[in-house]
């Protein structure tokens, strides 16, 4: 099985797509940029997730916690505070790293189920923090009044900035992850994916790799988390919650886990999808939760692969 | 008998345990310089925990020596370090990534670019059928190209010592033959080889020495002009027991 240049074809069309999406945003405003927002920063958050669990072969269901002690720390930092949004989110970042280290060390002897569990663990305890540590997070009410990402006077009020800030963290992200993937490093994690042992045997240090893509995963969680405090103006414990970890996972699937592309197409699928469905009303999560189902059926390696259903295609 | 200090490889007091239970008790053997040896036993004896446990890959006591050398062999890098290279039973390819990427992952410690690619050049010669299907993916390869591209990536390591585990292992008995004369080759050729394996007659064509193993013990060393039938096999099974 080779790589067809079909593939890349649909790859292509399916940016170009989504750059016409992009366009089509700009000039008509409104909802379709909170949306399309929303779908930037999943993106970033899910390549995260890909990192560990597409190409390492680990599970996470605790992502969410690195996204949310970033989240608050920029919240915390720049609401009450008065901090610069971009002095505060590397802050987070930096947060999410030893949070990252401290939790990975010892967890990451685990394996399959035992690891999906003591992450999710994680994700629990974060989600609990953000609740019960009123005097910082004010609990369920969440913190309010963030301002905007920006620097000094020049802040991004306008949505339509903000999104293309966005789209730019995410390329910088998207190609980040690329050279990492295409990287020695990244054939590694591709090798402990495929067999811990034969990868031990050939001489990588399956232990420090497997922590190196949690905290790269990490990295990328707590960046997704600041940006969406600023992207939202509000946090709260239900932002970062369980929903996330959920969506992420969805996203990771739908559009096509262990590619470059996947999370990229799978959060711009999961974030459209629903709105598409409006006029089924009540059935709206029916028919989203179908389609859903559907395009796993069809694409079961996800979006990115739709190739195969070209002619010629060997995939 | 014991190794001579220019013993390629040599073990003693192994043990080996998985949790509260040991599987492998205190073993003691050796593999000459440029000596083929086989290690013999029935399913569950111990011999694939024997392998893993010589590369660190599996908890215990005892020592592993290269060349005379102490190995740390509690680490598996060291040892692949060292030219100890294991490969494994069910051959453990990386599926998903092409025949090349494999191959070239089995180099994944050295960094000399002319170095891995005198080493593939030797692998492809060995394995003409590898340099076929290079862009292929490692998955799609049949059982017996599986396997050549198993100890394909085993050779790009540079072993001193190369331990296999049961390389016939699901493959029809041609394709084992084959696997078994490269073998052969690559012994004549200098290598220093620990075989297991279950199909003894195989084996015992090539190795000039076999250790019978059973329930987690070394109970009989044997060579192959001492074993003409498999009574004599059950012989040295039974007069151990």
């Amino acid at each position: 099985m080779q790589r067809p240049d079909s593939r890349r074809l649909v790859r292509n069309a399916l940016l170009a797509l989504a750059a016409a999406l992009l366009v089509y945003a700009f000039v008509a405003g409104g909802y379709l940029i909170t949306v399309l927002g929303f779908a930037a920063i999943y993106a970033i958050f899910v390549t995260g997730l890909n990192f560990f669990m597409g190409y390492a072969g680990q599970v996470s269901f605790g992502q969410n916690a690195f996204a949310a002690l970033s989240g608050y720390t920029s919240a915390v930092l720049t609401a009450n505070y008065g901090w610069q949004p971009i002095a505060a989110l590397p802050l987070g970042v930096v947060g999410a790293v030893v949070l990252a280290f401290v939790v990975g060390y010892p967890a990451l002897r685990l394996r399959g189920h035992y690891l999906a569990m003591a992450t999710l663990a994680l994700g629990m305890i974060v989600y609990e923090i953000a609740v019960e540590w009123q005097s910082v997070t004010q609990g369920y009410m969440g913190i309010s009044g963030i301002p905007p990402l920006g620097i000094g006077r020049w802040e991004l009020n306008d949505p339509k900035y903000q999104l293309a800030f966005l789209i730019a963290v995410l390329v910088v992200a998207l190609i980040a992850a690329y050279r990492l993937k295409e990287s020695r490093f990244g054939m590694a994690l591709a090798a402990i994916a495929g067999s811990e042992d034969a990868a031990k045997a050939l001489g990588i240090d399956v232990a420090r790799y497997k922590l190196a893509a949690f905290v790269i995963a990490a990295v990328y969680a707590a960046v997704a988390g600041s940006l969406m405090a600023h992207f939202v103006g509000f946090v709260s414990p239900e932002v970062f919650g369980l929903h996330m970890v959920i969506s992420g996972f969805m996203m990771l699937y739908v559009g096509g886990i262990g590619s470059i592309a996947g999370p990229l197409f799978g959060a711009l699928i999961v974030s459209l999808l629903p709105e598409t469905f409006r006029a089924f009303k009540d059935y709206q999560d029916l028919a989203y939760g179908a389609a859903l189902i559907i395009i796993l059926i069809f694409a079961p390696k996800g979006a990115a692969s739709l190739a195969r259903f070209l002619p010629g295609s060997r995939g | 008998m014991s190794g001579s200090p220019a013993a390629a490889l040599e073990v003693s007091g192994l043990t080996a345990r998985y949790g509260p239970i040991e599987v492998l008790h205190p073993t003691d053997l050796h593999v000459g310089q440029g000596e083929l040896v086989a290690v013999l036993g029935p399913n569950g004896a111990g011999k694939s925990t024997l392998l893993r446990r010589i590369v660190g890959l599996v908890a215990g006591k005892g020592t592993v020596a290269l060349g005379g050398a102490n190995v740390p062999a509690s680490d598996p890098r060291t040892c692949a370090m060292r030219g100890l290279v294991l490969v494994p039973e069910g051959r453990g390819i990386f599926g998903p990534m092409t025949v090349f990427e494999n191959l070239d992952l089995g180099s994944y410690l050295a960094t000399n670019k002319a170095e891995i690619r005198t080493r593939l050049e030797r692998v492809f010669a060995l394995f003409p059928r590898l340099k076929d299907r290079q862009k292929q993916l490692g998955g799609s390869l049949s059982g017996g190209e599986q396997q050549m591209l198993a100890i394909g990536r085993g050779l790009m390591a540079a072993p001193k010592v190369l331990l296999l585990d049961e390389p016939s292992l699901g493959l029809a008995p041609r394709l084992a033959e084959e696997i078994f004369v490269t073998l052969g080759e690559l012994n004549k050729a200098g290598l220093s080889v620990l075989l297991v394996e279950q199909k003894a007659p195989l084996a015992l064509k090539l190795a000039k020495r076999a250790y019978l193993l059973s329930v987690g013990r070394v109970v009989s060393e044997v060579t192959p002009d001492q074993i003409q039938s498999p009574h004599d096999l059950a012989r040295y099974y039974l007069a151990a027991a």
